[in-house]
């Protein structure tokens, strides 16, 4: 006989055993005080979670140990025992020789590795005396526009000893180039350095919105860094696959990770079809990812990410390279989250954060200074952060055991809710026949736009509460002092120009951009000519200009 | 005919600079539109001769800048400079994004009808909107 009547597991039953005998006297007597509790991506979340919301999840399968497929406790079997994450602080600001500075006192300061922000001109390919660089140089980082401005910017930075992450990526084959021959020059051996470089175009398309080429040119310039690296330069990180702009421009975490993993999993694809050895380029892929306010969200995100990618890895591309479907990730606290209002509050904002991004096991982390919602960090703001990361891995004593959370009813069980929702994107951007046509379709774009309409929503109608700006608020004078980027900064800028176009040779410069457009032309791979044009101190915006010669630019369709 | 009950308030929601932070600019277009009035945005990257451009053609009431970056002290004084120069004497100028308050009153002066600063809701935007463009003749 077919069995009718649903079983009850006995967790089940003990469930409505409390509802009935404890739960509902008391909620008779003493209401909750929302009908409906829900997080930050406005995803509901129930009262209380017990061993009857994880019996879909086997331990071996599922969670497992850390060090183990699928990693969900994470990629380290010591965790943070054998190594604290790197702290690693986004740093840049006007001219080359300020952030320099700012490097090397922040390296003084124990951060152990860097990161560098370029200016809106730097990351959109135009150099610092163009027309449209008018009131951008230095403003929202650090302006670099060739190769004169790269060796100001290391200079006294062993790049053999110090991990370099640089946020590019439309023009980011250029600036990798840069680095490479700065780091040549001191004499720093290719095959030994490492460092990392944003280069995550697919999501310029879907969220941050800087870019240059259209999408299918721009995506073979990736792979080019990629073929380029993995022949050259071993240890680096040629990408780095950014759900932190997805999450910014509106994102909820589901679609944070269901986005990112997929761009991740399209460079893949674009690698193998390129011809190139997975388990040799795919170790090398890292991923960066937002930590919002809601902390357990967070932490489930980051666990599942690690299990999405290692399942999909194995089940794609078939491997079993350990190091290939092991997923590593840089974590940033959420510029989004923080408020002009009472700034101080940042901090603690922040503090939680990054505590998400420890717990959920990142190998590295930038917190946001307290005066970000107004302006770039002062020198001060900047030691407050770097300070709260020491502060969670050497006084909390949460980095004492590996994955804290691990095994709790409520954590495991948003983290199978979340590597299902992740999943069933997955589904509908494959029936579209990947990421770059789902893009082409405008999908993600309408997703996040919408996401970011529903959550203005709720913090308008008090659903979501923001202390200091929609309760709690207070009448103040903004007292705390900010960075000002003086406008004298596109003169230095435009000087240095000057005398690198009149010391250079300017027959070499035109060789080495006719080269470029013929390895562009013909499809070859780009690096080559890149270096040498560099080398010759071509400008990034004129290299950048010759591959808009060949390629054309991106127009935005209106989605 | 009432131009106030007829004609709809008409907006050019504009992104100039090199920034592309838009969430900013489409939810406020969304929510204007909820609002009933007409939207249009401009997309990114718009010169402020473009936006004047626009303006003018869609013959709008207002112009709501986003700008992020840092950039509004050169971009704000010019769009106003042009649509006064096309004869938008009406046209209001609305500024929203990071702009530090030592910023504010020096940009009032130029022109700039109202800066909303980051957690402004949208609300108080459509408010302004309503009490503050003029009816048309």
């Amino acid at each position: 006989m077919p069995e009718t009547k649903e079983t009850v597991s006995p967790a089940e039953a003990e469930v409505e055993r409390w509802e009935r005998e404890t739960l509902a006297p008391t909620i008779k007597k003493n209401p909750e005080t929302k009908k409906r509790f829900e997080s930050v991506s406005l995803e509901e979340v129930n009262r209380l979670y017990t061993p009857a919301n994880i019996s879909d999840q086997d331990f071996a399968k599922d969670i497992s140990f850390p060090g183990e497929f699928p990693y969900t406790r994470g990629i380290h079997p010591t965790g943070y025992r054998g190594k604290l994450w790197t702290m690693r602080q986004f740093a840049g600001f006007s001219t080359p020789e300020e952030t320099n500075a700012r490097f090397k006192y922040l390296l003084e300061q124990g951060q152990n590795g860097l990161s560098v922000a370029y200016d809106l001109p730097t990351l959109m390919g135009y150099d610092a005396d163009s027309p449209l660089s008018e009131g951008e140089v230095g403003k929202c980082g650090v302006a670099v526009s060739s190769l004169s401005d790269m060796e100001v910017l290391f200079d006294g930075i062993p790049l053999d000893q110090v991990t370099v992450s640089q946020t590019i990526n439309a023009p980011a084959s250029v600036l990798l180039a840069m680095y490479l021959v700065v780091a040549e020059k001191q004499g720093a051996d290719w095959q030994k350095i490492s460092g990392t470089l944003q280069n995550d175009i697919l999501k310029e398309y879907i969220a941050q919105k800087e870019w240059i080429y259209p999408i299918r040119p721009a995506m073979k310039l990736v792979i080019d860094t990629f073929e380029f690296c993995n022949q050259h330069v071993p240890r680096y990180n040629p990408v780095s696959v950014s759900g932190y702009h997805i999450r910014e421009a509106g994102a909820t975490a589901v679609q944070e990770l269901a986005f990112t993993l997929r761009d991740g999993l399209e460079y893949v694809d674009w690698g193998v079809r390129a011809g190139l050895d997975p388990d040799r380029f795919v170790p090398r892929i890292s991923f960066f990812f937002n930590a919002h306010n809601d902390f357990f969200e967070e932490v489930a995100k980051y666990r599942a990410a690690r299990r999405i990618w290692a399942r999909e890895m194995r089940k794609r591309f078939g491997s079993t390279n350990e190091r290939t479907l092991k997923l590593r990730f840089h974590t940033q606290t959420a510029g989004v989250s923080l408020t002009v209002q009472q700034p101080l509050n940042n901090i603690v904002r922040v503090a939680i954060q990054a505590l998400a991004g420890v717990l959920g096991g990142t190998q590295s982390l930038h917190t946001d200074a307290y005066d970000e919602a107004l302006a770039l960090p002062t020198d001060r703001a900047a030691l407050i952060a770097l300070r709260t990361q020491q502060i969670i891995a050497e006084e909390t004593g949460v980095a004492n055991t590996v994955d804290p959370l691990g095994g709790s009813y409520f954590v495991e069980s948003l983290t199978k809710k979340l590597e299902d929702g992740a999943l069933d994107y997955f589904r509908k951007i494959d029936s579209m026949g990947g990421m770059v046509e789902a893009i082409e379709k405008g999908f993600p774009q309408r997703e996040i736009q919408d996401s970011a309409y529903q959550y203005q929503k709720a913090v308008e109608r008090g659903d979501q509460v923001i202390v200091g700006v929609n309760k709690y608020e207070m009448d103040e004078e903004s007292q705390i002092p900010t960075l000002v980027i003086d406008e004298s900064v596109r003169d230095h800028q435009v000087k240095r120009l000057d005398q690198t176009r009149a010391r250079r040779d300017a027959g070499s410069v035109g060789n080495a951009l006719e080269k470029l457009k013929q390895a562009a032309r013909n499809a070859e791979n780009t690096m080559p000519a890149t270096i040498e044009a560099v080398r010759a101190y071509a400008t990034l915006g004129e290299i950048c200009s010759a591959l808009r010669d060949v390629y054309g630019v991106y127009e935005e369709p209106s989605f | 005919m009432d131009s106030m009950t007829d004609r709809k308030i008409r907006v050019l929601v504009a992104k100039p600079g090199l920034d592309g932070h838009d969430r900013g600019a489409k939810v406020i277009a969304r929510a204007l539109r909820d609002a009933g009035m007409e939207v249009i945005y401009t997309g990114l990257r718009q010169t402020p001769e473009m936006i004047a451009a626009a303006a003018l053609q869609e013959d709008v009431d207002a112009v709501g800048v986003s700008i992020l970056s840092g950039a509004h002290n050169t971009l704000c004084p010019r769009i106003v400079e042009l649509l006064r120069g096309q004869g938008m004497d009406d046209c209001l100028v609305l500024l929203g994004g990071i702009v530090p308050k030592e910023d504010v009153s020096k940009l009032k002066a130029e022109g700039v009808a109202e800066i909303f600063l980051p957690g402004t809701s949208t609300e108080d935007i459509v408010k302004f909107l309503r009490e503050n463009v003029k009816p048309r003749e």
